[in-house]
């Protein structure tokens, strides 16, 4: 029943952004349903799989922003094939035959050629925005199609991506037309790029506000473009090598000086730490650093600049910055609400590593904080317990301790205790990553207490079967399960097999799953695609039933099996 | 792809699954003991942290329970301590087959050393005195577990099922080798799930690396490698290029300079120093020396530098007088303006562990 017309329902519902309740919206009656498909202008996909560019077409022919993720989360660390799977190049030509008139494409972890760059440029004529993140398959050669083609462009945002760039004149192929850059982000290019033509670029942008530059960009251009873009609230620079003395970083702190907007900082892949004071009159300002690519910056420089930064909110840094480094973010940083602490030299010894002492000061003196990545050396169930009672609104919870299955080195207790009590007090907690001796009954607590919990990482940890079952029954919003060397097997795996249709994926790689046990979940579930993942000698593959899987992942689709996976990938 | 040894690891399991079936749901008391956010009791925190003990010995730790001990489990007669490596070789039997734990000797050696320290803390102690006890517990750097700050890799006790032989060999080399030789890799480490003991021992001393572990995106740490690299080229290249420093010696005639950028490690700088003040030391230069004579004083010198006559010290941009070793190098040479070679009676008051500086490597 319908007492407003169409047009008051669409406005109403402009003002719903969140896919989750958009999704909701759509679910309360065919005319509600009807009008939301064709007023969404937004779409988010956690898995390129599980519906087709077709489908997605049909139901939301208002299409401008879509949002795409690829390979599994553990793709990032090297335990997926690299010809998995995840092309964006179907999308962009399905979109691109539809007349649909796409204007922004962020892609996560997927494979994208210069083909799809080139015909994503040609295709959409209002096309504004391009962010890619953990992507690759490209070179210089689409981001040159995409700089030339694309004249309203405002966003290019490539981050962490594999870029084969050894031709770098893709900057000089933006047209003297485009004048509407609001975003430029090329941190993570290896190559060299046209200085003249980048200073010409900035120069006729005057709304840039985001700018990332990589590793060759020299000093001097970097004055230059911050003399031109005093505006510019968010800064990467790449490299940040000068002597103090000279005249050229005379000129650079005064650029610096004139950029009062700069909130956010990033870069430094290359830095002399005797230069940073050049950077201090801007921190004052600063909600946002990420010095994660900056091995060169530690011991007392490291934490001078920290303490100009009075109102930082999110903090990247490297593990070198040491517990008295964090100590001092503590005292210092009281806004903080992020930190992500990385291991600088992850195979190493680990001398200048952080320890639970560093977490639990910052969990003393920002009490803010709501998520954590932490990488470590060790973890003590007190600490832990310490962390969670001094901040009970953590949302994203991710500890690493770089030594897995290491227990409380204080007590030499399994870390069960430490966990349990931060899924009791946390309890907005949605992501939990794991690490440390763990018993079956830290999943038992985890079970029990984190309600809220959609993503999910184990890696070297539990007992047995219980420790999968406790999860699976316990939390009821989980959405990804990711599983590494437990052991886990067929009776945690097939016992509720419906559940999986409530997540997005499970991944399970050596546990003690079968392919018998695989099997059956894929008979049971034909809205699963079950994916076996095996990259050894394909004439020694057994198929044998008994055979325990190496790698196993599943999730929910509405269109069946893919057509696009390698040999190495067999769907059940 | 299959482990041969599939029929032997459902076996461990089938048998070692009932006794932890009856852990869990018996430990009733740990469900409802669960305090964290007030400081615990010590009952939750024993039965908890001896959740998997048959009954006989839960029994045994509860009396010793209710005397007024604080200590944590463990840290108590050595008969608590047999009780505990007992505990621990039960649970390890169901983990063998797992190989996710360290033998049993791992287990019960850092045992032995948490006694020292964990024997007067209460568990409220503990969390309020972490960082103290860090500080006594943690400089002991021999955790089995640990292998981080030892220059000899013991042979890593920690098997896990995905070792990776090629990479440990590969190991500077990074994740980049990583990505071509996983595929072989995994195989093989597939195969040789409870074979990897031998595996890792017989690997080079390079840490034995898991694959995919720890979990750093490969951009990552392709990067830092590139930007580490790229820094230590920097740091030659700019600033002064060299950071001469005067080293003087208590009785040496006149003073030397040392070039700390020409050295990465504290030892490569103590060999250095070794070298220089040789013959002021045993009062002679190289030319009056004979080949055997050399050779016992260079023991001897090495004796006295890292033994207990001599200490190295350096003045900091404060003017203070510090002892050579305590912070990581780089902000040691950012902060050292002059070396001093003194004589450890006069070192006396610089720092308490002075005695510890001599044993360990500088």
């Amino acid at each position: 029943m319908n007492y407003f017309p169409d047009e008051v329902l669409e406005h109403v519902f402009d003002s719903i952004a969140s896919h989750k309740d958009r999704n909701s919206v759509s679910l309360v009656c065919k005319s509600w349903y009807r009008i939301e498909r064709y007023s969404r202008r937004r779409v988010f996909i956690g898995n390129c799989y599980s519906i087709s560019p077709e489908r997605l077409i049909a139901r939301f022919p208002g299409l401008k922003s879509l949002t795409l993720k690829g390979k599994p989360h553990f793709a990032d660390f090297n335990l997926v094939p690299y010809d998995w799977g995840g092309f964006v190049y179907p999308w962009i030509k399905a979109l691109a035959e539809s007349g649909i008139g796409l204007e922004e494409l962020r892609l996560k972890r997927m494979v994208v050629s210069d083909e799809s760059l080139e015909l994503l440029s040609k295709s959409f004529a209002n096309f504004k925005s391009l962010v890619l993140v953990s992507c690759e398959g490209f070179s210089a050669d689409g981001l040159a199609a995409v700089a030339a083609n694309c004249r309203f462009l405002r966003e290019l945002d490539l981050q962490e991506n594999e870029v084969d760039d050894h031709r770098g004149h893709w900057l000089s192929c933006f047209p003297e037309s485009c004048t509407s850059l609001v975003s430029l982000n090329f941190a993570c290019l290896k190559g060299e790029v046209n200085l003249g033509a980048l200073e010409r670029l900035v120069s006729r942008s005057p709304n840039l506000k985001s700018l990332r530059l990589n590793r060759l960009v020299p000093l001097d251009t970097l004055q230059k473009l911050l003399m031109r873009a005093p505006q510019l609230v968010d800064l990467g620079i790449g490299s940040y090598v000068h002597d103090p003395s000279s005249e050229a970083s005379n000129k650079l702190k005064h650029a610096i000086q004139r950029c009062k907007s700069i909130v956010s900082l990033s870069g430094f892949l290359e830095v002399a730490p005797r230069c940073m004071s050049a950077i201090y009159p801007i921190c004052g300002n600063l909600t946002t650093l990420n010095l994660s690519y900056a091995p060169g910056l530690h011991g007392n420089k490291l934490t001078k600049l920290i303490q100009h930064c009075r109102k930082l909110q999110r903090l990247w840094i490297l593990d070198r910055i040491g517990d008295k480094g964090l100590g001092v973010v503590a005292s210092t940083c009281k806004e903080l609400q992020e930190l992500r602490v990385f291991p600088s030299d992850p195979f190493g010894a680990g001398n200048d590593a952080v320890t639970e002492e560093g977490l639990v000061l910052v969990s003393a003196g920002c009490p803010k904080l709501n998520s954590l990545l932490y990488f470590c050396q060790q973890m003590t169930n007190a600490a832990l317990i310490t962390v969670a009672r001094n901040c009970p609104n953590f949302i994203r919870f991710r500890l690493c301790i770089l030594d897995p299955v290491k227990p409380d080195p204080v007590t030499n207790q399994p870390l069960d205790e430490g966990f349990g009590a931060i899924v009791q007090s946390c309890k907005r907690l949605k992501r939990l990553s794991l690490s440390g001796l763990l018993t079956d009954q830290v999943f038992l607590y985890i079970g029990m207490y984190a309600e809220q919990l959609e993503m999910l990482s184990i890696a070297f940890a539990a007992d047995s079967d219980k420790g999968m079952l406790y999860v699976l029954n316990g939390c009821k919003k989980l959405r990804k399960l990711e599983i590494r060397d437990c052991p886990f097997g067929n009776s945690a795996l097939l016992e509720d097999v419906g559940k999986y249709e409530t997540m997005r994926s499970l991944w399970m790689s050596s546990c003690e799953v079968t392919l018998g046990g695989c099997k059956t979940v894929a008979e049971k579930m034909p809205s699963l695609n079950v994916e076996i993942i095996n990259e050894s000698d394909q004439t020694e593959f057994n198929l044998d039933e008994g055979q325990k899987v190496d790698k196993m992942y599943l999730y929910r689709t509405l269109v069946g099996h893919r057509k696009d996976a390698p040999e190495s990938v067999w769907i059940l | 792809m299959s482990p041969p040894l599939l029929g032997v690891e459902e076996e461990g399991q089938s048998s070692v699954s009932s006794p932890a079936v009856d852990c869990i749901p018996q430990n009733g008391l740990g469900i409802k003991e669960w305090n964290y956010l007030g400081l615990s009791d010590f009952s939750s925190v024993d039965s908890s942290g001896v959740a998997c003990l048959s009954e006989d010995n839960k029994n045994n730790l509860n009396l010793k329970a209710t005397e007024l001990r604080l200590g944590l489990p463990g840290s108590q007669s050595p008969e608590r301590k047999t009780e505990l490596c007992l505990l621990n070789s039960g649970k390890l039997d169901e983990k063998a087959l797992f190989p996710l734990l360290p033998s049993e000797d791992g287990i019960c050696l850092p045992l032995q050393k948490s006694v020292v320290t964990g024997n007067k803390r209460g568990f409220s102690d503990t969390i309020d005195g972490f960082s103290e006890v860090k500080g006594t517990v943690y400089s002991e750097k021999n955790w089995m577990f640990h292998g981080a700050g030892l220059d000899s890799q013991s042979p890593q006790p920690l098997s896990h099922a995905k070792y990776s032989v090629a990479q440990a060999s590969v190991k500077k080399d990074g994740p980049a080798n990583a990505i071509q030789e996983q595929p072989c890799a995994t195989n093989g480490t597939n195969l040789n799930r409870t074979g990897v003991f031998n595996n890792s021992s017989s690997a080079p001393a390079a840490k034995a690396q898991v694959v995919g572990w720890p979990p750093v995106r490969s951009f990552r740490t392709k990067t830092l490698a590139t930007s580490s690299k790229n820094n230590d080229e920097v740091d030659g290249k700019q600033g002064p290029a060299a950071l001469f420093v005067k080293v003087s010696m208590d009785g040496a005639p006149y003073l030397r300079k040392v070039d700390l950028r020409m050295y990465s490690t504290y030892r490569e700088l103590s060999s250095a120093l070794e070298k220089m003040f040789r013959c002021f030391t045993l009062g002679q230069c190289g030319a009056h020396a004979t080949p055997g004579k050399e050779i016992s004083s260079e023991s001897k010198l090495k004796d006295l530098l890292h033994g207990s006559e001599y200490v190295v010290t350096y003045e900091d941009k404060d003017g203070d007088w510090m002892l050579v070793g305590d912070v990581p190098w780089e902000m040691f040479t950012e902060t050292c303006k002059r070396l001093k070679i003194m004589k450890s009676t006069d070192a006396i008051g610089l720092a308490p562990r002075a005695m510890d500086k001599s044993e360990k490597d500088c």
